[in-house]
């Protein structure tokens, strides 16, 4: 007999103090069709990776068996109802299980779902089945969904990015390199003529893209009319002095939809070619946003503010490169995704792994890299990628070696805190980036000569000596929390 | 004379560099070549932005595997166009990118005049901008 065991009932105590009764409850999911060992997922299903870690007396197959129920249709118990249902198609079913290697106490449990469990072209809906409830479950100390395959049949229900890494290199004019970029910094307090002045120097030094940062929105000390105003000709005075197209992403986060489409509409008056919002508005206001752009040739940078409350700690919650598959679907044509070598968490191998799924036509099942399927995109746009956080010139090859071509490279503190002014900033990181990339197609050996070919480089560059002098020794080497199961990653120094 | 750090127009992948001599050229042809693009040469006098279209000096090279025949070919629109803009691009075929790959200046005119910025004040305090090339005032094949 079972007794209710969810969030808020009443019976909680009793029923911890009963734990044999507990654990009977949680076999009933298994009893219910939750497991099945034989299962062969279907080229339609959606496929999910979770690592859980059961509490102590419960078996991890009837833990698996628990997340796919409360995943799907399952309750705390049988209801007579599921009869007037084709209720085996709606329950998910967990079908493998096994130790995770390194890590005692928690197990990876293969999950498949049936198509008919999810709404066409909804990360909202995507999202509230997979992680609604099942992350609170009490038999589980902790799940994280570690990786999700979504099958073509409903990647194809989704618009995916507005613009595509693609066509914006064909707006932008710039191709066989990274995009340069930087945050304008103090990230808060400056005037919207101040805040003009430092993507003024930036962009004409050599940088693409200039960018406001995450909680840059409208505060007392300047009105977003204002920095549009004030940004936007700086862009066009850069972009005069250089001949270049020049961007700066002008971040319309706001407390409605409404007031966003507002400012996104003032953005687009004024000839931005780019917009910004942040991870946090959430999966229907993003879905909304690309449906803007996309109806206004605008590209959508997305930054992944609040990522790390859940993405960072391996026991519980949501690896990053599920939200990077979600985003992919939902929409964003930029989307941060670490450094690997920066001040931000990010073992190289699993960063590298975000990339192949923002950038992958079909991402390849690649363990080391945390990548657990393989992953038809179904000819879905590409997202650009963006390192963002505490690198500098002088980790040039690194990042070129780490990452390639496709993604935009942010020194915010590298280009604005250079001794000479960030116009010579941005010249350093210009000509260190060209360098090596010249050097890279002809054939050197970048990790192991990239110190070298900068070096060389800085002879006729007195920026890029400067920079090289003020942060070469700089690095922020330490262990990453999110790291792989199936692999020994040091951090890149 | 622009007065951006470089003085010149800074568009492609290699224009914050010296030019690149006819042998650093070959090296970056000959790395095109081994991805398996296709290379063109491109020459324009209106090196505006937003100019996407520049003169094509005959089709892209799809079935010319030896960068020297390459490097002929951006000698005789040297020789034709000695002061126009002239860029090497690379095209990539491959599904799913099927664009340019690769693109770099290695012809300019001695002297580069850039570009003006034209504010039209609109409503309020908008303004409509226009990069307007000093070039361009003069007929093509006149401005350089």
């Amino acid at each position: 007999m079972n007794k209710p065991h969810e969030p808020g009932s009443t019976e909680i105590a009793e029923i911890t103090d009963k734990k044999k009764r507990y654990s009977a409850g949680v076999l009933k999911y298994r009893q219910m069709g939750y497991w099945n060992g034989d299962y062969v997922p279907k080229d339609t299903d959606v496929l999910c990776l979770f690592r859980i870690t059961p509490q102590e007396g419960v078996d991890p197959i009837e833990a698996a068996a628990a997340v796919a129920g409360e995943s799907s249709t399952a309750t705390w118990t049988v209801v007579w109802t599921d009869r007037l249902t084709a209720c085996d198609s709606y329950r998910a079913k967990a079908y493998k299980v096994e130790p995770v290697p390194g890590n005692p106490g928690q197990y990876f449990a293969w999950v498949a779902y049936d198509l008919i469990l999810f709404e066409e072209g909804s990360i909202a809906n995507m999202t509230a089945s997979l992680i609604g409830n099942v992350f609170s479950f009490k038999p589980l100390k902790a799940a994280r969904l570690e990786d999700i395959r979504v099958p073509v049949a409903y990647v194809k229900t989704f618009k995916g990015p507005p613009t595509g890494l693609i066509v914006e290199r064909e707006r932008l004019d710039k191709f066989g390199r990274p995009l340069l970029g930087a945050t304008t910094k103090p990230k808060l307090g400056l005037s919207g003529r101040n805040y003009g002045r430092v993507v003024y120097e930036g962009l004409k030094g050599g940088l693409d893209f200039m960018k406001d940062d995450e909680n840059i929105n409208s505060q007392p000390f300047m009105h977003w009319r204002d920095r549009f105003l004030y940004v936007m000709d700086a862009v066009n005075k850069a972009s005069a002095a250089t001949g270049e197209v020049k961007g700066s992403y002008l971040n319309v986060t706001a407390g409605t939809m409404e007031e966003m489409y507002r400012r996104a509409d003032f953005a687009k008056e004024l000839g931005s070619v780019i917009v910004m919002v942040d991870l946090v508005i959430g999966y229907t206001a993003i879905q909304s946003m690309a449906e803007w752009c996309r109806a206004n040739d605008m590209i959508m940078h997305m930054h992944r503010a609040g990522h790390g409350t859940y993405t960072r700690q391996k026991n519980h919650g949501v690896s990053f490169r599920v939200i990077a598959k979600w985003l992919r679907l939902a929409g964003c044509d930029h989307l941060h995704t670490g450094t690997a070598v920066g001040k931000l968490e990010g073992d190289p191998m699993t960063v590298q792994g975000y990339y192949n799924v923002c950038r992958d036509s079909v991402t390849k099942t690649d363990y080391p890299r945390g990548l657990y399927f393989d992953q038809d995109w179904a000819d879905l746009k590409k997202v650009m990628p963006v390192a963002s956080g505490g690198i500098h010139a002088g980790q040039m090859h690194q990042l070129i070696d780490l990452f390639g071509d496709d993604v935009v490279l942010q020194f915010g503190g590298g280009t604005i805190g250079h001794p000479a002014g960030i116009q010579a900033g941005a010249v350093a990181n210009r000509v260190a980036l060209e360098c090596m990339v010249k050097a890279r197609n002809e054939g050197k050996d970048i990790l192991n000569e990239g110190p070298d070919i900068l070096r060389k480089a800085a002879q006729s560059c007195t920026p890029l000596k400067q920079a090289l002098d003020t942060w070469g020794e700089i690095s922020f080497n330490y262990a990453s929390t999110d790291t792989s199961d199936y692999a020994v990653t040091p951090a890149v120094a | 004379m622009m007065t951006n750090p470089t003085g010149r127009i800074t568009q492609g992948q290699f224009s914050f560099l010296p030019d690149l001599t006819d042998e650093e050229i070959t090296a970056q042809i000959d790395y095109g070549l081994r991805k398996g693009y296709a290379w063109s040469v491109e020459y324009t006098d209106d090196p505006h932005p937003r100019n996407t279209y520049w003169e094509m000096f005959g089709m892209p090279m799809f079935d010319l595997a030896d960068p020297a025949g390459v490097m002929m070919e951006l000698q005789a629109c040297r020789k034709t166009f000695p002061n126009h803009y002239i860029r090497m691009m690379a095209f990539d075929s491959t599904r799913n990118v099927e664009t340019i790959a690769m693109s770099f200046i290695v012809n300019r005119p001695a002297n580069e005049p850039g570009f003006g910025l034209v504010r039209q004040e609109t409503n309020g305090r908008t303004v409509r901008y226009t990069v307007h090339s000093y070039a361009t005032d003069q007929p093509e094949a006149k401005r350089y």
